[in-house]
């Protein structure tokens, strides 16, 4: 294959043998060589053609430029005051990126330096964790490549007053572009923060982004993480957004999803100590040929930990939707209460979901449940509307909206609440 | 107002209505009686537009206008208002904003402008005191929650906003305790005028206490057995519904 020449190419060609990161890499791309691209027959991958995606035409882009006004023309509405950190075809951008918080709370640096000054400690425990929940080729490709990522660090005791927002950016002016962004967070004991993540495709061809986002919690610490994708029909994407709580602490994820061509989102709750608190929640609103596939994963290891995940699909055109739940519960882990939901609403007559619910409970002592819906529009509800004299055009958008509304409010900051809003009712042309 | 003829309608391959004759004009209230499963709440849905429904044969006229070529939306905007005997619950939907919006609907239709928030607001401050009705109810989500009662309350607070020539009233007393019945007739009895009426589908004689018709008529196996005032519903409740059976049992034989 081509593309893994070229990828063999562009490895080499970033190799460093000074770089502290440089034993990992090295490591990851062994890894990455032996096992190759994930293949459908892989239980893991089974609706995701993710090999697809690595076409032989696809460009590690290296030395690509990011304009300020492209910079500000994608910037999330009401965030004009977040910490920001932008990334450029999967690379660290220090010098776009802005911070307000001062840097008493937050620290933000090339991961390549925190791996060799008093974080190195820190990076070298948990650098590369997810690889224990996904043991895949692509994640260890990520890894080979993480010299481009950032480390952010919010100090013990801190909380953020602005939410950190990290912008993709992808330029594909020069073919199809491919992106690999390595982030490796660490929330200190009792510190606050919400993290946000979005994507932009710039140049109009095709991209490929495959992420690997970091998420250590500490004791008390409260972890607010969002994930907005909406970079159109031309933009794949992978990417596991993996949070661990290291101590008692409280972490939220949502996860939404507008648009793509092949999107895989890894996200994983793993609870490493007692009265863990987590929760998951994710909308995918589909159309066209879009593919979404929401994997994740809640981790129980000790007991009296909490989780709670619901995924939302509505589903149009040809679109298709994936959910895979598993939840853990290990033997010490008694007394867990983990609650999972997965509701789909087909629209389209040849839109399909697929979902699946994967508890593995070693304890017994433990309240865990789960549940999937696939159906239609409610009719009643439908009629209801309709006996009012709302045409019924606009009866589906009110009733779609409200399936939504439930996953957006999990969003706390309020302007990206509005604009994900936003985003989803011109989609359902909903105006109320 | 509204000429129904020969209504036949079915479910799947079931017939339900066979051959419903019935004239309403403006400014009376007709009651339609008669025991379970024999085809009020279906006549309620039919003319409402519930899909679920195949007409089979006869017409209605409503307004000049024929009612079964209408969607259900244009039914409720030419001022058809069907009150749910199962109002459904909307998780979501504010219902607030539902009700502006098909306040603003109709009156789009209807070519007028649609009502600013500060009349809309009125508007809904002088009819929710019709149905005593309270604000946090409203700013709710639609009928999420809300007791048997509060849903019927919300159903006649619905059609006080839309002001209908014609409405439809399903059963609106089921499972209402006295004070809410009350509540309910006292608005219908309130929104009452020349020009308007009502169709009022029940199963009790209690509800014409508070809601006087002028036409009772009797359903009976998809048919009006029996027309007639006030009295006949009297009677009904007296005799009970066997009474009607055996006589038409007697009738055929």
């Amino acid at each position: 294959m081509e593309v893994i020449n070229n990828l063999t190419k562009a490895f080499a060609s970033q190799e460093n043998p000074s770089s502290p990161l440089h034993e990992f890499q090295s490591d990851n791309w062994k890894t990455f060589a032996g096992l190759g691209l994930p293949a459908i027959k892989h239980e893991e991958w089974k609706y995701t053609r993710i090999r697809n995606a690595y076409a032989d035409n696809l460009v590690i882009a290296t030395n690509a430029q990011l304009i300020a006004a492209t910079l500000s023309a994608h910037q999330l509405p009401g965030t004009d005051h977040a910490n920001r950190i932008v990334f450029l075809n999967g690379r660290y951008q220090a010098g776009l990126s802005s911070f307000q918080d001062d840097s008493a709370s937050l620290v933000v640096k090339p991961l390549e330096t925190a791996a060799g000054d008093e974080d190195a400690e820190f990076v070298n425990l948990h650098l590369g964790h997810s690889q224990k929940y996904h043991p895949d080729g692509i994640n260890a490709l990520n890894a080979a490549f993480a010299a481009g990522g950032v480390y952010i660090r919010v100090n013990k005791g801190k909380s953020l007053n602005q939410p950190v927002v990290i912008y993709h950016f992808t330029d594909s002016s020069n073919g199809y572009a491919f992106s690999q962004p390595r982030i490796l967070v660490n929330a200190a004991e009792a510190s606050a923060a919400s993290i946000m993540e979005t994507y932009v495709n710039i140049g109009g061809g095709e991209s490929l982004t495959n992420e690997v986002i970091e998420i250590c919690a500490a004791q008390d610490a409260v972890l607010h993480y969002v994930k907005i994708q909406n970079e159109g029909a031309k933009s794949s994407h992978s990417g596991t957004s993996h949070i661990r709580q290291l101590g008692k602490c409280l972490t939220h994820a949502v996860t939404l999803t507008l648009s793509g061509k092949l999107v895989r989102n890894n996200l994983n709750m793993v609870m490493e100590a007692e009265h863990g608190e987590s929760h998951m929640y994710g909308l995918y609103l589909l159309n066209g040929d879009t593919l979404a596939d929401n994997h994740t994963i809640v981790d129980n290891a000790m007991p009296h930990c909490f989780s709670n995940e619901l995924y939302k699909g509505i589903l149009d055109e040809q679109s298709t939707g994936v959910f895979n739940g598993k939840i853990f519960v290990r033997k010490d882990a008694q007394k867990t209460n983990a609650y999972q939901s997965n509701k789909n609403i087909l629209l389209g007559d040849h839109a399909s979901a697929n979902t699946k619910p994967q508890l593995e409970i070693f304890a017994d002592d433990v309240k865990c449940s789960h549940g999937c819906t696939i159906g239609k529009l409610d009719e009643d509800a439908l009629f209801y509307l309709k006996a009012r004299g709302i045409s019924e055009q606009k009866a589906k958008a009110l009733l779609l909206h409200a399936f939504a509304i439930d996953i957006l409010d999990q969003i706390q900051h309020e302007a990206i609440r509005e604009y994900a809003d936003k985003l989803i009712s011109e989609r359902l042309s909903f105006d109320f | 107002m509204l000429k129904i003829e020969n209504l036949q309608a079915r479910i799947e391959e079931k017939e339900i209505l066979k051959g419903i004759n019935l004239e309403i004009k403006p400014g009376e209230i007709h009651a339609i009686m008669g025991p379970n499963g024999s085809g009020k709440s279906t006549l309620a849905s039919v003319l409402a537009g519930r899909e679920d429904y195949e007409v089979t044969g006869g017409s209605v006229d409503f307004l000049g206008k024929d009612l079964l070529e209408m969607s259900p939306e244009d039914r409720a905007k030419e001022g058809l208002f069907l009150a749910f005997q199962y109002p459904v619950e909307i998780p979501g939907v504010s219902t607030t904003n539902f009700i502006k919006t098909a306040v603003n609907e109709k009156r789009k239709y209807l070519g007028q402008e649609p009502l600013d928030a500060a009349q809309f607001l009125k508007t809904m401050k002088e009819k929710m005191k019709l149905v005593e009705i309270d604000q946090s109810l409203l700013s709710r989500s639609l009928n999420e929650g809300f007791s048997g009662g509060e849903k019927k309350r919300n159903e006649i607070f619905q059609m006080a906003m839309l002001e209908p020539k014609l409405a439809i009233l399903d059963e609106t007393d089921s499972g209402l305790d006295i004070d809410a019945l009350r509540i309910v007739a006292n608005g219908v009895n309130q929104l009452r005028s020349k020009d308007n009426a009502f169709l009022v589908v029940t199963h009790y004689q209690r509800l014409l206490d508070y809601i006087v018709p002028d036409f009772v008529h009797v359903l009976y196996k998809g048919k009006i057995v029996r027309s007639g005032t006030k009295e006949l519903a009297l009677e009904l409740e007296e005799k009970g519904y066997d009474f009607i059976k055996a006589e038409l049992e007697k009738e055929t034989v």
